[in-house]
């Protein structure tokens, strides 16, 4: 099988989209006074979270919704809930 | 659905959550299952591999009617380095007789059918409402749930809502997870036709292969990988303790790459199609993880309550996860009869967990996480066998020692001493 990128991966999959209501809030003056490792920027296996400008950016419509970032998150500074019922990751094998 | 007050909300139609809904509907009592994809399964992720026989408790012969793949009758555990890789391989025609040890599931396809079998007992279910929290009584007492804006009562509450388990923090019965105690478990589906999987995998009809994969699968991080046949596709993955993911700083997507690009992996794959690119937490802790698993008004099962054992042979938590929803069922049914929901009359789940198989699991292989943690399982020991295996079959026209100075040479390259083997070897077997 060809290599392919998470973006490519993640446009496979099934999604609805709650356009204009995140589900992740990431709140960046805690991130820059308290996390020592950023983990959040390689352990999500949908790589999410990204340093853009050098603000931390949540693209959470590709979220797998599988909790990785906030369990490794150290601080408070991710706010992390499941989409609205209904939508989110669509899993249509599983 | 606010005026009315049911007997059970059940939390999430999981497997563990559609079957207690399964249990209590079919004892009689009234049933609500809320699920917040918009169909069961939609949000479930697995390896998956089912060792259903806990599941002819609640449906005798399942198999005739369930979603299942294949039948697991080849058994494989891989320690892989880079460019090589040692299995033991392991068939088993038994395993292909009922009532069957193990089947290949697509929890999409799977859930949506268990859930269905909850609703023909009776149970309501309703899909594609998030729960948001759960409701107390002044005494702390949980009596119902808030979702979807509404308010929901009932004698219990049970919290099958998976390995993140909100519900269970909530009501105070856990607190944060900490990273050594979950593992992020990456998978595919890749579509290939099912005469190529027979062929590649040597299987007759519905017979199926599991492999658990150890090493370089996850490039020395604390897990292993999986590769398992379904009917017409592949289930691939990797399993990573979170804690080990932090400290090497490791991007759990692209070792993903780099596994299907191995050569254990590539030639099982080739040409096949992806279909769903997924991931999922798993509860690695044990028994040290597990919550308080009630409270007045309240019962914790299947990942929720941190049931997964992960031998290194096997990995499994569907099937405890039905048996912690047996055994919770039959506390609500108990207690109904008692008309007593406080956490003195509930605590009755806990013994009848201690007394199932469930519990007797989670401590027989309660060293297991531990001796998991061990390096040298994941770095050197594949390593090893390697060299041993290569200098075995490598004839180098320079003259060939006798296989004892080979390994004792070997365990030197790899900085292993015979005490460490030795050592580990007993912690194995008592772990595992």
């Amino acid at each position: 099988m060809k290599r392919m990128t998470v973006p490519e991966k993640l446009g496979v999959n099934k999604y609805e989209l709650d356009e204009g209501n995140p589900h992740i809030e990431v709140h960046e003056e805690v991130c820059r006074a308290e996390c020592p490792d950023l983990a959040c920027l390689y352990v999500c296996p949908a790589n999410v979270y990204s340093e853009q400008n050098g603000r931390i950016q949540a693209d959470w419509a590709g979220c797998l919704e599988c909790g990785t970032c906030q369990v490794a998150c150290p601080t408070e500074a991710l706010h992390w809930v499941f989409p609205r019922g209904g939508f989110g990751i669509i899993y249509r094998e599983g | 659905m606010t005026e009315e007050k049911f007997d059970a909300i059940v939390v999430g139609a999981g497997v563990a959550g559609s079957a207690s809904a399964l249990r209590m509907a079919q004892k009689g009592l009234q049933v609500v299952l809320i699920e917040r994809g918009p169909y069961p399964g939609s949000k479930n992720l697995s390896g998956g591999v089912l060792y259903g026989r806990v599941l002819q408790e609640l449906i005798p012969n399942y198999w005739e009617e369930a979603p299942v793949e294949r039948c697991i009758t080849n058994q494989v555990v891989s320690f892989m380095t880079a460019g090589a890789s040692f299995n033991i391989d392991f068939k088993n025609q038994a395993f292909n007789q009922p009532p069957y040890n193990a089947f290949t599931v697509l929890r999409a396809k799977f859930d949506r059918w268990l859930a269905e079998k909850a609703e023909e007992a009776g149970a309501m279910l309703v899909p594609g409402i998030k729960v948001e929290r759960v409701l107390k009584d002044s005494s702390g007492r949980v009596i119902g749930v808030s979702a979807g804006g509404e308010e929901i009562l009932a004698d219990v509450v049970i919290a099958a809502d998976g390995a993140t388990s909100f519900l269970a923090q909530e009501a105070g019965l856990r607190g944060r997870i900490p990273t050594r105690h979950v593992a992020t478990g990456v998978k595919q589906v890749i579509g290939l036709p099912r005469e190529v999987i027979e062929e590649r995998f040597h299987l007759t009809g519905d017979e199926g292969a599991a492999y658990t994969i150890v090493g370089y699968a996850t490039r020395g991080v604390a897990g292993g990988g999986f590769l398992y046949t379904n009917r017409e596709s592949l289930s691939v993955g990797l399993v990573m303790r979170l804690d080990d993911l932090v400290r090497t700083r490791s991007r759990s997507g692209e070792i993903m790459e780099d596994f299907l690009a191995s050569p254990a992996i590539a030639p099982f794959i080739r040409g096949g199609k992806l279909l769903e690119y997924g991931a999922h937490l798993v509860p690695e802790g044990g028994v040290d993880m597990m919550p308080q698993l009630f409270t007045g008004g309240m019962l914790v099962v299947g990942d929720a309550a941190g049931l997964g054992i992960n031998s290194g042979f096997v990995i499994r938590g569907m099937d405890l996860a039905i048996g912690s929803a047996i055994a919770a069922a039959d506390t609500v049914v108990e207690a109904k009869a008692r008309g007593d929901f406080s956490a003195q009359s509930l605590s009755a789940y806990q013994e009848k967990l201690e007394q199932s198989f469930v519990m007797k699991d989670m401590r027989t292989y309660r060293r297991a996480p531990h001796f998991m943690e061990n390096e040298r399982l994941y770095k050197t020991y594949p390593e090893l066998l390697a060299r041993i295996m290569t200098e075995i079959y490598d004839q180098d026209a320079q003259g060939k020692e006798h296989l004892l100075p080979t390994i004792m040479k070997s365990l030197k390259a790899c900085n292993v001493s015979l005490l460490d083997l030795a050592r580990d070897a007993v912690e194995g077997v008592r772990a595992l």
